[in-house]
């Protein structure tokens, strides 16, 4: 197959590992980072940017990947839901207090949640319950019925996490 | 004394043993599967709700970059298919669905041609190149338009748009209605809702070096697929193994057979390399089954002290274009049969009839069925309650089956029987935690003052776990109802589960262990559990219908206490006892009353597959499979009581409170039971209040075509949920559970529409239907408001 001639090299840095790839114009970040860095744990729940399932956190910022292209990520640090686990088995705190409050079902939404409520903590150290569900709101949960996410977080603020 | 209680895990609230992999990232759905060689398929999907297909042009795709192979539905005729369904209530007419539409598509979304490329942008694009001429042809989409005169008609075997007829009896509702001091009628339409499990479907078939093919998909039901697949693509099916990874959600919309699930086997083969196909969200909104859509006319017969006499329905099941897997039976058995609820009501006459529309099929969704039964008997008392001024409570009161009268058969029905229950211990407990009293002082105290709150009621029950296999039969429904547990120990004594249920987030991995652990009294870190995979797991059914506890969790425990039968045995050998003077607790079998040193389950495993010193007659391995067949069904219960409070200037309806009670028997783990109900009442307070699928009228245009037009529910649009539960365990199966998958679900919409009816009863609204969006609630606040000023 011929190289289409619209690729561009990216260069970001991911999880802490520096990567270079090749991508189309029209490729997605969160096409980047599951197809071309195998990193599968960032999801694709919908195609019009409402589930937040594919949430990371760029330059240290929670935002959705599909709505950036792979070419504007280019010099970025990312850091995925499999960074946060990378320096060994133990869940990072936010991790782990979905676990504590079973704040997740089937998954799928779950590292997309964990990268929002990472953020939600970090501009809002003491939130109140709405505080908490209008700060998730770009994140859609179908199992959870999302009161034991709203427990974890709420653990999480009492112990006066600091991500 | 029970020696077999020393490990007790059924009832403790277990964190969950399979978290880890999904909170770091690991879980793997399909869409994580990439094998060397992979191609993908896309879908051109037809953008008419009805129209004849004139002329089908591929050649621009087929020489598109990266294309392999480009076909329309002509080129699959006699190769594979038709789509059947797998429930088929009997007299049914089962419209013809090939795979791909030849001639005529019935709705948007139905597959026209597919494109297999090297990758998935280059089988978009090729998608986009495919043109169709299509002559239009007038759709109709409205169940209760769908069976007059003069509409279109989709099917030539199915005059009037009708496939199924189906009728229930009890009593003598005539003469009820002769007696009655009074009869009302109501017209309840239970909207049309998008599954939306948050991983969309996924299928990549491979084949294998040795002629066979794998199949990766999301199945809620690996063996039933490997069935239908095996059957509709032509593949033996001992060379076909399916396997179930990871599912991101199910909710009932994931056991059905789809085109794809058959495309994808089928081209494999043809390609001789794996083929993958993934949906988007947007494609998921026309393509995989939605739920619900039932008009239902309700006529309701009581007395002036609340006593309902006799009850009588017609529904009308939108079943969209083609009858899917179960669409037959949703409507029909799984809705009218529940239609008395929990309520004693011996003169019962109900009539469905299954309709098909253009639309997308409609199948089977969280509760299926019974969310529209228990609608059905839920507004009907709640009207009763209006129409005569009572208390929605008291009314309920009156009515419900009685703890003495279990196993009950509403109406003397020959198919429904409820097992136990005791709703007037539920309403009890529940009006305790809500407060009822004092919230119904709260809200008329500030009705005064212009703020507008309600309380909302909502018993329910209904019946889990299809069962047992040869009823099944009555009802056309081509599965049994068992389920399959293989326990086997290895020589260190540990063991690994073999289960035919399909976990999609509900935690089998720790409920199975916990239930298995209690039998085996051996620690719960060395069990594994093994689910979806064809290959590995002998037989199964699967998750659906609330059933895995029930009949899935029973076939471990029955598989379980065969390897401890056995044990024994062999234990006894060692020790030089008879077996019945062997005791066994957490792990020892002893001899009480001797000074015999006990020995160890891992010791008696290993013994068993060296095999040096059996008893006669015992072979050697500690290995069970159970296929577990239920003598009856479990009928969980449960009282939801909502209170919110309604703006009457932008009819936002806020929910202040919301209490769970629900009687699901025995827990076996609290922690997860309380999720499931967590997610099930979201679920249902969308139904309520956000969600429903739009079609124009006009033309069938999917009008709630991607997450942008179809209201999920965020964190913020939906409360806490506060879950307890009163445990009369089922007496139909070995574990007493009953089922919870359900639950929330079916309870959640009446509950909430009871409230926003509460609410608004200043207003004289005496009537709204789902979903009770802030325009419809304020357009109806004023129009009674406008009515009053004439």
């Amino acid at each position: 197959m011929p190289e289409p001639d619209n690729r561009h090299v990216v260069t970001v840095e991911i999880n802490g590992a520096r990567k270079t790839v090749a991508v189309e114009a029209r490729r997605l970040l969160v096409h980047l980072i599951r197809e071309d860095l195998g990193l599968t744990g960032t999801h694709v729940g919908c195609d019009t940017s409402q589930c937040g399932a594919c949430t990371v956190e760029i330059d240290g910022q929670a935002i959705k990947s599909c709505t950036v292209l792979a070419v504007m990520a280019d010099g970025a640090s990312i850091t995925t839901i499999e960074g946060l686990t990378d320096t060994g088995a133990e869940l990072s705190p936010v991790q782990a207090a979905f676990h504590e409050h079973h704040a997740l079902q089937c998954g799928f939404c779950t590292p997309g949640m964990v990268m929002s409520v990472r953020q939600l903590l970090r501009d809002q150290p003491n939130p109140s319950e709405h505080d908490i569900r209008h700060g998730l709101a770009g994140n859609i949960c179908r199992c959870t019925g999302y009161h034991n996410i709203v427990r974890a977080v709420e653990s999480l603020a009492s112990k006066g996490y600091q991500s | 004394m029970n020696d077999t209680t020393a490990i007790r895990h059924i009832g403790q609230p277990l964190r969950r043993r399979e978290d880890f992999k999904f909170l770091a990232g690991k879980g793997r759905y399909v869409d994580d599967v990439r094998l060397p060689g992979m191609l993908h398929m896309a879908v051109l999907r037809s953008p008419h709700a009805h129209a004849k297909i004139r002329s089908v042009d591929l050649s621009a795709a087929k020489v598109a970059p990266g294309v392999r192979l480009v076909l329309s539905g002509k080129a699959l005729v006699g190769k594979i298919g038709p789509i059947a369904p797998n429930w088929v209530i009997p007299g049914s007419k089962v419209p013809f669905r090939p795979v791909v539409a030849t001639d005529c598509v019935r709705f948007v979304g139905e597959c026209v041609a597919l494109v297999v490329a090297e990758t998935l942008a280059e089988a978009y694009d090729a998608v986009g190149m495919i043109e169709v001429e299509y002559d239009v042809l007038p759709a109709v989409i409205d169940e209760e338009v769908a069976i007059r005169e003069g509409a279109p008609q989709l099917h030539d075997n199915a005059p009037d748009n009708i496939t199924t007829i189906y009728k229930v009896r009890g009593g003598d509702y005539q003469n009820a209605a002769r007696e009655a001091d009074h009869v009302i009628g109501l017209r309840v339409v239970n909207n049309r809702l998008i599954p939306t499990c948050m991983e969309t479907r996924a299928i990549v078939a491979s084949p294998e070096p040795d002629g066979t093919l794998t199949v990766y998909i999301g199945s809620q039901v690996p063996h039933m697929h490997r069935r239908w697949i095996a059957e509709t693509v032509g593949i033996p099916e001992h060379q076909l193994r399916v396997v179930a990874p990871d599912i991101g959600g199910g909710f009932g919309a994931k056991m059905h057979l789809y085109p794809e699930d058959l495309l994808c086997p089928y081209l494999a083969r043809e390609l001789d390399a794996p083929v993958k196909w993934w949906e988007s969200r947007s494609e998921s909104h026309q393509s995989t089954s939605h739920g619900r859509a039932h008009t239902e006319n309700i006529e309701v017969a009581f007395r002036n002290d609340g006593k309902i006499l006799g009850l009588k329905v017609e529904t009308l099941g939108n079943v969209g274009a083609y009858l899917s897997n179960m669409a037959s039976g949703g409507p029909t058995v799984n809705t009218i049969n529940f239609g008395t609820g929990t309520y004693k009501i011996d003169n019962y006459e109900a009539i469905s009839r299954v309709v098909v529309t253009n639309t997308v099929p409609v199948d089977a969704y969280r509760g299926y069925g019974r969310p529209e039964g228990a609608y059905i008997a839920e507004r009907a008392i709640d009207a009763v309650a209006r129409y005569l001024k009572l208390d929605q409570v008291e009314v309920r009161r009156k009515n419900f089956v009685q703890p003495a009268e279990f196993p009950y058969r509403p109406y003397g029905s020959m198919g429904v029987m409820y097992d136990s229950g005791n709703y007037q211990g539920l309403l009890d407990k529940a009006l305790a935690a809500f407060d009822y009293d004092g919230r119904r002082s709260e809200c008329e105290a500030l009705r005064g003052s212009g703020i507008y709150r309600g309380i909302g009621v909502a018993a329910y029950t209904h019946m889990c776990g299809m069962a047992p296999s040869r009823r099944l039969a009555m009802s056309g429904f081509d599965r049994g109802g068992w389920e399959s547990a293989r326990v086997s120990i290895d020589s260190s004594g540990r063991a690994t589960i073999y289960s035919g249920s399909m976990s999609q987030g509900q935690g089998h991995i720790t409920s199975l262990s916990q239930i298995a652990a209690d039998v085996l009294q051996i620690p719960i870190e060395d069990i594994d559990i093994v689910q979806g995979d064809t290959r590995q797991v002998q037989a199964g059914h699967g998750t659906f219908n609330s059933r895995s506890m029930a009949v899935g969790g029973s076939s471990v425990h029955v598989s379980s206490q065969r390897i401890v039968a056995k044990a024994k045995k062999i234990a006894a050998g060692m020790l030089e006892v008879d077996e019945k003077d062997v005791s066994y607790s957490a792990g020892a079998f002893s001899v009480p009353g001797t000074d015999v040193a006990p020995v160890t389950f891992p010791k008696v495993a290993r013994m068993a597959y060296v095999g040096h010193k059996l008893p006669d007659g015992v072979a050697p391995g500690l290995d069970e499979t159970v296929f577990y067949d239920p003598t009856g069904m479990g009928a969980p219960s449960g009282i939801h009581l909502a209170y919110v409070e309604v703006d009457p200037e932008t009819g936002i309806v806020d929910i202040l409170d919301y209490v769970a009670v629900d009687d699901v028997g025995t827990l076996i783990n609290p922690r997860l039971a309380a999720g499931q109900i967590h997610g099930g009442v979201v679920q249902g307070i969308a139904q309520a209040l956000y969600e429903e699928v739009s079609y124009d009228p006009d033309n069938g245009q999917l009008l709630t075509g991607s997450l942008l037009d179809y209201a999920v529910p965020r964190a913020e649009h939906v409360p806490n949920i506060r879950s307890h539960f009163q445990e009369t365990p089922s007496p139909t199966n070995p574990i007493g559970v009953k089922g919870i998958g359900e639950s929330g679900s079916i309870a959640a919409p009446p509950c909430m529409v009871h409230a926003v009816l509460d609410a608004l009863s200043p207003f004289g609204i005496k009537h709204l239907d789902m979903p009770l969006t802030p325009p419809r609630v304020w357009a109806a606040i004023q129009q009674a408001r406008t009515g009053a000023s004439r």
